[in-house]
């Protein structure tokens, strides 16, 4: 909890805050506020819930999980979070992860991936905890830190390399790059260089499924879209203002902070007037929880409850998680002002490490199959690299394509007439 | 007034509409006059109607009724689900615009004006432009940013700058830009069943202005094509090109200039990205002069775009050089007299025309 970050030597002042009972004090004050203070058609827009719903009572439910989860991860409980095809699955995700980022590096030394990488080492608790809770159809908004999201969501791992080396056979056929992977398939809605920028966009898509259900009656439509953010885009106006409308709206999103305390150069610390992000949710309407993010099991069981509410439309939620990157910004990054003890204690804290301790502790899988695994995702990452190095560059043609969807472009169809004129281009009757 | 006006298109079926008041030009067809708003309002009502996937966003556009009307009457017949009162976060309700349309919704995303949209302009460039590109054509984005452009009338000069050639510069947007009311029907049912992003400028003040239209204009599924300008006027001696507003002053100098024998074609550019190159040409080789005029700051400017794409092409045709009239390059002034001064006005295009045919005696560069 809020405990985390007392113990971190960090070389601002130490909090003014006190951090032991913050979470559920604030989430209480905050909704004894009356929620009708957005009037009008906002009203009649919520179809599912009134407004006279406790909201405080949902929100200590919420909070109490990150509780009950300490409880269940102790020794001493007979009862286990994951079972084991679970925590294969999860294990072999991390891992994937983990190798591909070490493939990415290695592959921009060798000068055959260029331009801005970002690799998420240290940080896959959080992508593997929440993406493997979703369907197909739900869709995850991401930054330029993309890569792990993309694989987790199951964007192949040759797609995604491809993508890398700048090859036709890449996801976005080496148009997008590292920061630009979109996948339509896997529901993937990007990849955005500008931070912050993503957010509004998930909360769009998040609109999407409900008007998909209230307007459109596609009555079995409960899709929900993850927003993965790191902590400087917290102090953004746009992480504000959908905040601010995914809960006016009660949209299926989970706002996911990936809290690695660095962005770039700029301590989190040293850039926000109150460090703890999760507040910021109840300040809007909605609950906020913190959340361990080296601990894949945690991140799960907090990822469970969030993408619960969303599913129910019972509206968004904030959730953050305290990670770390091993590595620096980008490959660029020579990460000279971050605290090698720092680095130290959290590499401590490696959730692949971690997850397999618990798994050879809780005898969910043996020290053999988790090497078996680990042999197969370096045979995965390998061919991968093989299929990206085969592939065929781009050709000349492939340069203007796709600027628009409307394939000739400027409303002439292929047969020369304006596409206006086509009576199909005319869907629908108007009644007036 | 406006209210009974626009009930009766809206209330009744086309075919029974016969005119009020004496057509000024001769159609097929008896003409009706229609204001631009009740244009662009029919137009969105006529979409939204057709297809459920059309849904209206912006400030006011709600219970409000649009902050210039134009949505009038949408919020009680289609419901707070389908128009939809934002709060005053542009970027915010922007992007949703953008997310929206990349999960298959068909967003109509208003600008109270353009201006506003300068704190949005990263969803409009970054992830709406952008996006097919970037995706390899798995993501389009069937967006709709429209709103007043533009000079106003003594708003200062936070809210008359015009952004037909910031947004026109940008490869995946579609630019348009309406005249009368033919053009705004025409162009917003084929900006909303476009399958692009489109940033739609129109203009406060043409918003009240009344003009004929024939039936086939208010059928429910008349649509213009994007990226074609139309000949306004014709003429053999100079052609004007313009947009929006300044289409009426050029057609008004047009009418100027005839008495004294200077036969001006007027060319409503319509579409600002895809510019209407071939239409722009050909009527210049016919013409052999040019005058492009536009409201907007004059360095690179819709004009600049059009003067170099003639050069480029017909440069053997031109007898005169092209001569840009745009808006003055300060930011607008309050006053009135000032704020005259740096917008075209009519004389100005008048006057630049008679230098382009060398009837005026100097041909200096500054009027």
């Amino acid at each position: 909890m809020a405990t985390a970050f007392s113990t971190a030597k960090f070389s601002t002042q130490p909090f003014p805050l006190n951090p032991t009972s913050t979470t559920s004090h604030d989430s209480s004050i905050v909704f004894a506020r009356p929620t009708s203070q957005f009037l009008g058609s906002t009203r009649k827009f919520r179809l599912t819930s009134s407004s006279k719903f406790n909201l405080s009572r949902r929100s200590k439910t919420v909070v109490a999980v990150s509780d009950v989860v300490k409880q269940k991860k102790s020794k001493s409980s007979p009862s286990l979070l994951i079972t084991k095809e679970e925590g294969l699955d999860l294990y072999e995700d991390m891992v994937l992860g983990r190798a591909f980022e070490d493939m990415c590096a290695q592959m921009y030394y060798r000068g055959k991936m260029f331009g801005f990488v970002h690799l998420y080492n240290g940080q896959e608790a959080v992508s593997t905890g929440f993406i493997k809770l979703l369907k197909q159809q739900d869709s995850v908004v991401s930054t330029y830190r993309d890569h792990v999201h993309a694989l987790s969501k199951g964007v192949p791992a040759r797609a995604v390399m491809s993508e890398l080396f700048g090859k036709t056979t890449g996801c976005c056929r080496g148009q997008g790059g590292s920061m630009h992977m979109f996948s339509r398939e896997h529901n993937l809605l990007g990849g955005f260089a500008f931070i912050g920028e993503g957010i509004p966009v998930a909360t769009g898509a998040a609109f999407t499924s409900k008007y998909k259900r209230e307007v459109l009656k596609e009555a079995d439509c409960d899709h929900v879209t993850l927003a993965f953010f790191g902590d400087g885009t917290c102090n953004n106006g746009q992480f504000f203002e959908c905040l601010n409308m995914a809960a006016l709206w009660k949209l299926p999103i989970v706002f996911v902070v990936e809290n690695n305390l660095w962005a770039i150069g700029m301590s989190h610390l040293r850039a926000t007037s109150d460090p703890h992000i999760y507040k910021k949710g109840p300040a809007f309407g909605m609950p906020g929880i913190h959340v361990d993010g080296m601990d894949v099991l945690k991140v799960r069981e907090v990822a469970k409850e969030a993408i619960g509410r969303a599913r129910r439309g019972e509206g968004p939620t904030l959730v953050e998680c305290e990670t770390y990157r091993f590595r620096g910004h980008s490959l660029a990054d020579p990460d000279e002002l971050r605290d090698p003890a720092e680095k130290a204690r959290y590499a401590a804290r490696d959730p692949i490490t971690a997850l397999k301790k618990y798994l050879i502790e809780n005898s969910l899988a043996s020290e053999a199959e988790l090497k078996t695994i680990e042999k197969k995702i370096d045979e995965v990452v390998e061919d991968a690299v093989e299929f990206a190095d085969e592939s065929p560059v781009p050709s000349r043609s492939q340069l203007l394509e796709n600027v628009f969807a409307d394939p000739k472009g400027f409303g002439i169809g292929p047969d020369g007439r304006y596409r206006c004129e086509d009576p199909k281009f005319t869907e629908g009757t108007a009644h007036v | 007034m406006l209210a009974t006006a626009s009930q009766r298109i809206l209330g009744q079926s086309f075919q029974n509409i016969r005119p009020a008041v004496s057509v000024l030009r001769s159609y097929s067809s008896a003409a009706k006059q229609i204001t631009v708003r009740e244009a662009l309002n029919s137009a969105l009502d006529e979409e939204m109607s057709a297809d459920p996937k059309v849904f209206l966003m912006g400030e006011e556009v709600g219970e409000y009724q649009g902050a210039y009307k134009i949505t009038k009457g949408l919020l009680e017949k289609y419901g707070p689900e389908r128009v939809l009162d934002t709060p005053i976060t542009e970027a915010g309700f922007t992007g949703i615009g953008v997310g929206a349309a990349y999960y298959g919704l068909k967003p109509v995303v208003e600008f109270m004006t353009f201006n506003f949209s300068m704190q949005a302009i990263d969803h409009i460039i970054n992830s709406a432009a952008k996006s097919n590109y970037m995706s390899a054509g798995q993501i389009s984005v069937p967006i709709v940013f429209r709103g007043p452009n533009g000079a106003a009338a003594g708003v200062g000069a936070q809210h008359s700058q015009c952004y037909a050639s910031w947004y026109a510069s940008c490869p995946g947007l579609k630019v348009l830009s309406p005249y009368n009311s033919e053009d705004a029907r025409g162009l917003l049912k084929a900006a909303i069943r476009d399958p692009d992003p489109v940033v739609f400028l129109e203009n406060e003040l043409l918003y009240g202005e009344s003009f004929p239209v024939s039936d086939e204009v208010l059928d429910s599924s008349f649509c213009l094509p994007i990226g074609k300008a139309k000949i306004e006027r014709e003429g053999r001696d100079v052609t004007i090109t313009a947009f929006s507003k300044l289409v009426g002053y050029a057609l008004k100098a047009a009418e100027i200039l005839e008495k004294d024998g200077i036969y001006a074609e007027v060319i409503n550019l319509r579409s600002i990205r895809p510019l209407d190159r071939s239409t722009i040409n050909a009527s210049v080789r016919k013409t052999n002069r040019l005058i492009t005029v536009e409201e907007g700051f004059p360095q690179h400017g819709v004009g600049a775009e059009i003067c170099a794409s003639v050069v480029e092409e017909s440069f053997a045709y031109l007898d005169a050089p092209v001569e840009r009239i745009a808006g003055a390059d300060v930011p607008m002034p309050y006053a009135a007299n000032l704020e005259r001064l740096a917008v075209p006005q009519i004389e100005d295009i008048v006057r630049a025309a008679k230098r382009a045919c060398y009837r005026s005696v100097p041909l200096a560069a500054t009027a």
